[in-house]
């Protein structure tokens, strides 16, 4: 029987740490790779357009340094997908410097691959005109003007440019955004193992012990790939993987759990089965992949449309919660008036929490009546820095002294827990492309560097 | 007898499924409930439309995945994420109404 290949997965996205006995636990089962994840869109539009990453830089360091020490001690390659959170240029350059700097530190020599991943806004035209470009419902269609505002595009790359990579024989690899499985699953495909099955496991290793009960986003998780299944561990003692931890998983931030699509098809999971193999792993089996007519890469893009500053607040006085809607209708009304024609665009929010402050329109109660206290935040977002604080701080004093009906409270209306009490939230990033690219040759997109550090 | 949502499942959860879709996830504790509500049908369009004060054209799928004694309901998204006007950039606070449901089964 040919043996298993094995993948540690240090921990749910680069930077979110792991105890370094799980880490330890996972180098004595003797990986064939290591690798992480370390990108997501989750946190939202800005970190893509603003060129950011949201983890922070030492603790991206911290866990690098432990996975690349390894990783060169023991002959073992280290892949990092999604480079700097959105694995655009300036994320990949960002994470590119904490690998040079911990080589150079630790006195490291490897010989590093790095991938890109963003586009020229001159190709999206191009492909743009010439019908590539299809959008990936419910996302709107897209248009020259988006192409045109959008900061940074993205696409994420499969399996391709790795395969790609691996040939040169790196010590680590570093790529910009890449569809979450791959990371995991390109060498182990390289290997000779089931495509399907090495995708289905990157899936789950991509968030590493989040699988696991009870589970973590900062645990390392084991994966071991045989003839036709694969089989998930955790590492650390106190953690299990039960057949309704990793089914569960499976569903997690997924439209249909049974049809999972990437770049170049998608996994078809019908007849998946999950064995409970020991009391801590799970054994699966039974995934297909499915190639699609035409091969497709996802593309991201995120365009600035000005800029935020938030005042927070709260209101304890009843007859002023009841009216709230009214009161709030008023201030915006003064701010129009105030700087009527002078402001240009910009838009006023408020966030009543306490009433609809976390759903928003799908909330089914969007009721003051039974709240003794609200949580209030005032959002101003306009062109300009400037005239985004212009509004809030109106916004903010008006309705601070606001007479509404029935007042008895005349000393001021809201209670505000900090001086200043307007923040700036900076600039403001919208998604502008989540988009199908329609390609024959998809490792073109991706150009590789090879460094020797 | 009624029957609350929340005495026969193990988890109820929301999560953006990418910046466009929220997606709600039912998982029950054990197969005998979870074939019943999933026989009587009753986590079905109409009762997410309600709950989530939404037209049936918004709810983009209803899957009931037997591997997980799962079911999961994605619905459009009201802001794609991070619009102006967002309260939930990660969607994961979405699920709430579904700890309220109760039904004869």
């Amino acid at each position: 029987m040919k043996e298993e290949f094995r993948i540690l997965s240090a921990t749910a996205i680069l930077g979110y740490g792991f105890p370094i006995q799980s880490f330890l636990a996972g180098m004595e089962r003797k990986p064939h790779l290591i690798a992480v994840d370390a990108g997501s869109t989750d946190p939202g539009p800005y970190y893509l357009g603003a060129g950011i990453s949201f983890t922070d830089r030492d603790a991206v360091k911290r866990d690098l340094e432990i996975m690349i020490q390894a990783g060169i001690e023991n002959h073992i390659p280290v892949v990092i997908g999604t480079a700097g959170g959105s694995g655009a240029e300036p994320h990949l350059t960002w994470c590119r410097e904490i690998v040079e700097e911990i080589a150079r530190e630790q006195s490291l020599h490897f010989k590093l691959a790095l991938i890109h991943a963003e586009l020229e806004k001159d190709f999206i035209k191009e492909q743009f005109l010439q019908g590539k470009i299809t959008p990936l419902e419910p996302a709107p269609p897209l248009t020259m003007e988006n192409i045109e505002a959008t900061t940074h595009i993205v696409a994420q790359m499969g399996i391709e440019p790795f395969l790609a990579a691996f040939e040169s024989g790196p010590d680590v690899i570093l790529a910009g955004r890449t569809y979450d499985p791959v990371c995991f699953a390109a060498l182990a495909i390289k290997n000779g193992c089931d495509p399907a099955l090495s995708l289905h496991l990157g899936k789950i290793l991509e968030c590493a012990a989040i699988c696991a009960t009870p589970g973590s986003g900062s645990d390392c998780m084991f994966g071991y790939i045989g003839e036709d299944y694969f089989r998930l561990e955790p590492l650390n003692p106190a953690r299990k993987c039960t057949t309704l931890s990793v089914a569960a998983h499976t569903l997690y931030e997924k439209t249909n759990p049974y049809i999972l699509p990437g770049p170049g098809g998608h996994l078809d999971l019908h007849e998946c089965r999950f064995e409970q193999e020991t009391d801590r792993i799970v054994k699966v089996s039974g995934t297909k992949f499915v190639p699609s007519a035409n091969n497709t890469v996802k593309l991201e893009g995120t365009k600035s449309i000005g800029y935020r500053t938030v005042s927070i607040a709260g209101a304890r006085d009843p007859v002023m919660i009841r009216q709230i809607d009214e009161i709030i209708k008023g201030v915006k009304e003064r701010v129009a008036d105030n700087f009527a024609g002078k402001l240009g665009d910009y838009s006023l929010l408020f966030h009543i929490y306490g009433r609809d402050g976390v759903m928003g329109p799908l909330e089914p109660h969007p009721s003051v009546a039974q709240a003794h206290e609200l949580g209030i935040v005032i959002e101003a977002t306009a062109a300009s820095q400037q005239q985004a604080d212009t509004i809030c701080a109106f916004a903010r004093s008006t309705m601070l002294h606001y007479g509404y009906e029935g007042r008895r409270a005349t000393a001021g209306n809201l209670a505000f827990p900090y001086s200043p009490s307007d923040f700036h939230a900076g600039q403001v990033f919208v998604f502008s492309i989540y988009h199908l690219l329609q390609t024959d040759d998809p490792a073109s997109l991706f150009p590789i560097d090879y460094l020797t550090l | 007898m009624k029957t609350r949502l929340t005495d026969i499942t193990e988890i109820i959860r929301s999560k953006n499924s990418g910046p466009y879709e929220l997606t709600l996830d039912i998982i029950f504790k054990d197969y005998e409930n979870f074939n019943k509500v999933c026989a009587a049908q009753v986590i079905n369009a109409d009762l997410i439309a309600r709950l989530y004060r939404i037209p049936k054209s918004d709810i983009i799928n209803i899957v009931e995945f037997v591997p997980a004694k799962a079911i999961k309901a994605t619905i459009r998204r009201p802001l794609c994420s991070g619009d102006i006007g967002e309260t939930d950039v990660y969607g994961a606070q979405q699920h709430a109404p579904l700890l309220d449901v109760e039904f004869e089964i």
